[in-house]
């Protein structure tokens, strides 16, 4: 514990210096969520929870704010130079909690950091040819080809210090082929809100306020406690009994207990992930088909029909609980390229219409196929295809459900890493751009043609193909005239709505709980900044 | 008694790697640690090489060869979900789950035994009937059933005990404890109860019938016609006479509570082992689960060991036996 003992001073100091601010009692606010943050390391893993819990410690140069823009944090300004090459010119006089200066140094030891070894955040450094700095106060970061969405992409990146990482032996994130354990997985040091105070993995993480933050803070906590609770229920008892302030991510099942209770207030929103199902187009013969001989899936009729007969108002309805936002596109709102005006499913066709369109693409008693499902990643996820499968089975396609833990799921259809295709004819998948909150991200892993060399339509499973579509992409992604893009990404919607490449299903609902006291900002990507809690 | 104890460890070995050959054959159907390793974004390229690097594309034969010669020297290697070092990961996590498995284990004993003596001497009593009844429940209601119940009556409408986790904890050098606070002893009462209920129900009924098969036998009418007071019979002789089998069942179910402290350990969010555990079998971190199956039956072995050896000690008829088997080569 002798390394907690020095944290424990700051904190205290911290503490101490907000009660001598603030003479109001201390304000601790305890969360729990079903799971724990993985680690401390903020390069760790690129998940949401992590991302989001370590930035409460680590300010990223760019931050997103409520509404998910952009908004300055450690960088005052940025932008291109040039096409190939951006600048981030830094906050001046931001301290480190330790008290040590934050300066170009620390940017660029951060960004190599996070695209080095043992980092998980790799992908957001793919056009990246250097990272330079210019001045104490300057960064600039050479391209290998215009990248209009690198600020996007490092806003989810907190920066660190580069004379504590080399004091603490982590100048790289934790190897997984070593045994030794890496000081920054238990251990963290930032400019951001909060401090570390205690970590105990798996049991709980204290934060203390950062007295020294750069930014004058929105909240008025004191002290931070979060821990994980597995069980639903008893993480249901815990906010009803009072032992929690805020539970991150409600079971569906619990939401209505938890609206009758008047000390409870449940927040949802609509989550940028959305919710598909994917087709194989690719194969000329399906793996898990009775049609031998032809794909059924390269049929555009047979993919509308299948599209039309999907009733995803009665999935809200029915397994969703009314916690779903039907869409008819592959992206959410708030994600920059949302085409409003093309989110319109088309209507529902009754079964004698679609058994007529199977008839005319050559299948008029239906078909057997498939079907791939995850039952432990997204919410309801098994019930949704239990659904989907009612739903075909009345247009004479009978599917085979094969539903099961993601590790299994996601191993048996994803791509390999030669390109090559997975196993399956028919999945359900989620998917948010989650590095960019741009849908490039979108065209790039899901739509586009599948390509080992380029990297293109890696996850994109069913392997749908559009030339037209490829290329609109492509252009899009170094396009930096924001009306050239936008209408390119409104062609290249078009494209794949009408060829009825996916079936988008819906987008879940965000649902959290937070005691009545509390007041606090859910934004849409899921991430749960403590800079915006109050307790009343 | 060299000899046994010798059989014995030879034994113990041989279910050790038992236990880890079944344990390692049943990760491979547990899937693909990398998806849960690595964000959405990551590429498949990436993926393969970390599972190149990780050594999951080697035959399963030759991983369970690594993992044995990694164990030996005690590395477990790091967790594929947090990247912590999984020997110290278990070690943090074991004051937790033995603190909790010994309340639990004194709740069932010191509650169990009276019960069982009571029911056992007054069989045909209201209130023998009442406990029998109420045993049942024990063994009836499924734990995690138990655990909400009590949660919500005592946490959630009384405001008495704390609904989830360890409350207060001191560190005495590595290990953590919740006996020195109050609010860490509060937080033990309904966990305790919710494992120790089970065996709590086995003891009571065990006593019970030993004590009613005990009461019967000559002795104690002899005891009886001596003029004992009734205190020198029932606890003296005729309760001394049913721990034999007690302390068997004590003892082998002690290995039980530790190893079922999982689902006890999830419902009141406890950080022990057995959270560990399942948590682990959700992101499929087989470093961790390898580790700690092996550790439980490790457990397993050496309270079967010492029970053998404590019933060795106890009965004198073991004894003989076992010397005879000695004389006899057997």
């Amino acid at each position: 514990m002798g390394k907690f003992s020095r944290w424990g001073l700051v904190g205290a100091a911290a503490l101490a210096l907000t009660l001598a601010i603030a003479p109001a009692s201390a304000k601790t606010f305890k969360w729990g969520n079903a799971g724990d943050v993985s680690s401390m390391d903020p390069y760790a893993r690129q998940e949401t929870f992590l991302l989001t819990f370590t930035q409460n410690i680590y300010d990223p140069l760019v931050r997103r704010d409520k509404n998910l823009k952009l908004e300055p944090a450690l960088a005052v300004k940025w932008g291109q130079v040039d096409k190939n090459t951006w600048f981030f010119d830094l906050r001046p006089g931001v301290k480190f909690s330790d008290g040590t200066p934050f300066t170009a140094d620390d940017v660029v030891f951060s960004l190599n950091r996070a695209n080095g070894p043992g980092s998980n955040m790799g992908s957001n450094f793919a056009s990246v040819k250097e990272i330079r700095k210019v001045s104490d106060l300057r960064v600039e970061v050479i391209t290998k080809y215009p990248d209009p969405l690198l600020a996007d992409k490092w806003a989810a990146l907190g920066m660190m210090s580069k004379a504590w990482a080399e004091k603490n032996n982590a100048v790289n994130s934790a190897d997984m082929t070593k045994n030794e354990e890496n000081y920054a997985t238990r251990n963290a040091m930032g400019t951001g809100p909060f401090m570390l105070k205690e970590r105990r993995a798996g049991e709980r993480t204290v934060l203390v306020p950062n007295p020294g933050w750069w930014d004058k803070p929105t909240h008025n906590l004191t002290e931070v406690i979060f821990t994980p609770i597995p069980n639903a229920a008893t993480r249901v008892a815990a906010i009803k009994a009072g032992d929690i302030d805020m539970m991150y991510e409600v079971p569906p099942a619990d939401t209505e207990t938890l609206k009758r209770d008047p000390n409870i207030a449940v927040l949802e929103g609509p989550e940028t992930r959305i919710v598909y199902l994917g087709m194989d187009q690719e194969r000329n013969e399906l793996v898990e088909s009775s049609v031998k001989g032809k794909n059924p899936f390269k049929d555009k009729r047979v993919r509308e029909a299948i599209y039309r007969s999907i009733d995803v108002d009665a999935i809200k309805r029915t397994v969703m609980r009314g916690q779903s936002f039907p869409t008819a596109l592959m992206v959410a709102p708030g994600i920059n390229g949302y085409m409003k005006d093309l989110d319109k499913r088309p209507a529902l066709l009754k079964p004698d219409e679609a058994k007529k369109l199977l008839a005319d693409a050559g299948y008029p008693q239906g078909f057997e196929v498939g079907m791939d499902c995850p039952n432990d990643r997204y919410v309801n996820d098994e019930k949704i295809c239990q659904a989907v499968v009612a739903m075909l089975a009345r247009i004479g396609i009978k599917v085979n459900l094969l539903a099961q833990t993601r590790n299994l799921y996601f191993a048996k259809i994803l791509r390999k890493g030669d390109g090559s295709p997975g196993t399956t004819s028919l999945y359900m998948l989620g998917w948010s751009p989650a590095q960019t909150y741009d849908v490039h991200n979108v065209f790039e892993a899901l739509i586009q043609t599948p390509n080992a060399a380029t990297k293109k339509g890696m996850f994109n499973a069913g392997g749908y193909s559009n030339p037209e579509l490829d290329k609109l992409a492509d252009a899009m992604e170094q396009e930096t005239d924001k009306t050239k893009r936008d209408a390119m990404i409104a062609a290249a919607t078009k494209l794949y709505v009408n060829d009825y490449a996916y079936i988008p299903l819906h987008q879940q609902a965000v649902v959290w709980a937070a005691r009545k006291n509390i007041s606090l900002v859910q934004p849409a990507d899921n991430s749960f900044p403590l800079r915006f809690v109050t307790i009343k | 008694m060299l000899a046994f104890v010798l059989r014995r460890l030879a034994q113990s070995v041989a279910v050790l790697l038992t236990v880890g050959v079944v344990a390692f054959f049943m990760f491979r159907y547990v899937g693909d640690p990398i998806n849960a390793m690595v964000g959405q974004d990551t590429s498949l390229q990436e993926r393969d090489e970390l599972r190149q690097k990780l050594g999951l594309n080697d035959p399963a034969p030759i991983q369970f060869l690594r993992f044995i010669g990694n164990a030996a020297q005690g590395k477990f290697g790091l967790s594929y979900r947090t990247s912590e070092p999984v020997g110290r990961m278990i070690l943090e996590r074991m004051p937790a789950t033995l603190e909790l498995s010994f309340c639990a284990a004194m709740f069932s004993l010191l509650v169990g035994v009276p019960m069982g003596v009571y029911t056992g001497l007054y069989p045909r009593h209201w209130s023998s009937k009442l406990l029998q009844a109420v045993s049942l429940i024990g063994v009836s209601l499924p734990t995690f059933l138990v655990g909400i119940l009590l949660i919500l009556v005592f946490a959630v409408f009384l405001r008495l005990l704390p609904s989830f986790g360890r409350g207060e904890t001191v560190d005495i050098g590595w290990w953590s404890t919740n006996f020195l606070t109050t609010k860490g002893l509060l937080a033990l009462i309904m966990p305790s109860i919710t494992l120790g209920l089970f065996q709590l129900t086995l003891i009571m009924r065990l006593v019970r019938s030993e004590m009613l098969e005990v009461m019967r036998t000559d002795f104690i009418k002899f005891a009886r016609a001596r003029g004992l007071s009734n205190r020198a019979i029932n606890f003296g002789h005729a309760l001394k006479n049913t721990l034999v089998p007690v302390i068997t069942i004590a003892g082998l179910q002690l290995g039980a509570i530790i190893a079922f402290a999982v689902v006890t350990e999830t419902v009141f969010a406890w950080p022990g082992m057995g959270q560990l555990f399942i948590q682990s079998v959700q992101f499929a971190d087989i470093p961790v689960m390898a580790a700690y199956l092996m550790l439980i039956a490790f457990l397993f072995v050496v309270i079967n060991v010492i029970v053998d050896l404590l019933y060795f000690l106890v009965d004198p008829r073991l004894r003989s036996q076992g010397g005879a088997a000695r004389v006899s080569g057997h």
